[in-house]
């Protein structure tokens, strides 16, 4: 009975939410209603611009990938670096938080100078932003090596490449996996964002950013909506890759994964 | 018999970490093959950092110490350490975890494969190659831990408390299944405890150690007769050890609790 009850319960807030929604755009004055659409003129809406939203949106992904796996892979390469010694970490991470303190606004400008606006823009900048959460917790997950492992390690005589392939890159895994969601997180925002500031529209390479622009100069309230509806489901299709692939390499030995009885 | 020389020897051994105070100070004794020697004494006299000496984790800082007649450093092939927790790898099935020690040290794997078999066996678990480390009771990990140690047949076995977090029935029927193993393998053992009857019940010599710095008190000969069962626990002389040695560490821990007052006057 409540297992029925909570299946249904999404599906009933989803309809109060239209409902009300339907509700808020009544109560508006005429002249304003424009700035809200209805939910059935959000969809044709869609509908209309379906063709250019979906460019985009493949524009966006393309964008948002690319920068999310050199953010991941030359972040866990940094992070092995960095794990060797605490020397090497404070020497390097007041420049890692330079990276993570400068606006966006600010470096767009500066990257369409140097590698011209479009698609290497945006992938920069979906690189930035995801760089240093990935470093940061893959770091940390490679220096909080269990202490009794590391002397089974040593007392099996292990190689430092066996440590740190066999020990150190496996226990690390729950912190990079974490650090995966964030960045699994902001890479598709960073893209978007990235397009609004540095995309182009040459060769139809234009994503969900830019394309936010030409429909806000045109006052199309509908595909407005149906951009932002567009970007959130990129988004979760980022997320849902990143929750599953950290459930396929933790679920049989992570206790984060574990049945619990409440 | 006199001729074979000891497997562990200390001689005047001194430790101190970095610039610290003396953990160890003047520890000299002979360990023979075979024995089955416990390091009772309160917490802080340096029990487990004996241990790590004898393996090589830390080194000393004075006096010397020789491991089947080399420095302990080479001589690590010859040992394995069992730690207070049961340290496994929790990625691993308990079939991976006990080939680890093996692949690290390169054995062939079809060699592997027979070690492992034949060590989760002794401890019981065979039916559990399988699992993961999660899905065990403490006991069972801490037996997992004990057959990785035991896949290497080691001829000095290192245990840090190894059965100090589990129940007290757990712990009195690992206790018998170690001593089961130990006649199936030939190890020497040194074994850290923080229980007088755990002690008594495994051991042939037990060293009881006064703290601040760590120093030998006392050394008490066991003579209880091996096999030892649930019977031994049950008998007058093991009990009257037992009572004993639970003085013993009494004594030294007034000792203790003396010395801060003494160093005022």
């Amino acid at each position: 009975m409540k297992i029925t009850f909570d299946r249904v319960l999404p599906v009933l807030s989803g309809l109060g939410l239209i409902g009300g929604w339907y509700a808020v755009r009544l109560a508006l004055d005429a002249e304003q209603r424009f700035l809200l659409p209805q939910p059935h003129e959000v969809v044709v809406a869609f509908g209309d611009n379906a063709p250019a939203i979906w460019q985009a949106v493949r524009n966006s992904a393309l964008g948002a990938s690319l920068g999310f796996v050199f953010a991941v892979t030359l972040s866990f390469v940094l992070a092995l670096i960095l794990s060797l010694s605490p020397r090497v970490r404070t020497g390097f991470y007041p420049y890692l938080m330079i990276l993570q303190m400068t606006p966006i606004v600010v470096l767009a400008p500066i990257l369409i100078l140097w590698v011209g606006p479009g698609l290497n823009s945006v992938i920069i900048i979906t690189f930035l932003i995801c760089f240093f959460p990935m470093v940061v917790n893959t770091t940390q997950g490679l220096i909080s090596t269990d202490r009794n492992l590391v002397d089974f390690f040593r007392m099996c005589k292990a190689s430092k490449r066996q440590e740190i392939l066999l020990l150190r890159v496996p226990a690390a895994l729950p912190y990079f996996f974490t650090g995966l969601r964030i960045a699994g997180t902001l890479a598709p925002i960073g893209a978007i964002v990235g397009d609004f500031y540095a995309g182009s529209s040459a060769g139809g390479g234009g994503g969900l950013g830019y394309l936010t622009i030409v429909f806000s100069s045109q006052f199309k309230m509908g595909a407005l909506f149906a951009t932002a509806a567009a970007s959130c489901a990129l988004g979760f299709i980022f997320v849902a890759g990143v929750v599953s692939a950290s459930w396929w390499a933790l679920h049989h030995w992570h206790d984060s994964y574990s049945k619990s009885d409440s | 018999m006199a001729t074979q020389p000891p497997v562990v020897s200390f001689k005047h051994v001194a430790k101190r970490y970095g610039a610290g105070p003396l953990i160890l100070d003047d520890i000299s004794f002979e360990a023979d093959r075979g024995d089955f020697i416990s390091l009772i004494g309160p917490s802080g006299c340096g029990k487990s950092t004996i241990l790590k000496l004898i393996s090589a984790l830390s080194p000393i800082s004075g006096g010397e110490i020789v491991v089947e007649g080399v420095a302990p450093s080479e001589a690590m092939e010859e040992m394995f350490f069992v730690f207070q927790e049961p340290t496994l790898l929790p990625w691993l099935t308990v079939e991976q975890n006990v080939a680890m020690p093996l692949r690290l040290r390169g054995s062939k794997v079809q060699k592997r494969d027979e070690l492992i078999a034949k060590s989760l066996a002794m401890v019981g678990l065979a039916e559990r190659a399988a699992y993961y480390p999660r899905q065990l009771s403490g006991g069972q990990k801490m037996r997992v831990s004990i057959a990785r140690a035991l896949s290497l047949s080691p001829r000095i076995l290192l245990l840090d408390e190894p059965f100090g977090a589990l129940d007290e029935m757990t712990r009195d029927h690992l206790n018998e299944e170690l001593l089961a193993i130990r006649q199936q393998q030939e190890w020497t053992a040194f074994f850290v405890t923080h229980s007088v009857a755990e002690a008594v019940f495994l051991s042939n010599r037990i060293m009881v150690l006064s703290a601040n710095p760590g120093r030998l008190h006392e050394e008490v000969r066991v003579d209880l007769p091996y096999p030892r069962t649930e019977e031994t626990r049950q008998s007058r002389e093991y009990q009257k050890l037992v009572a004993h040695v639970s003085k013993l560490l009494r004594s030294v821990e007034r000792l203790r609790d003396q010395a801060p007052a003494a160093a005022t006057a």
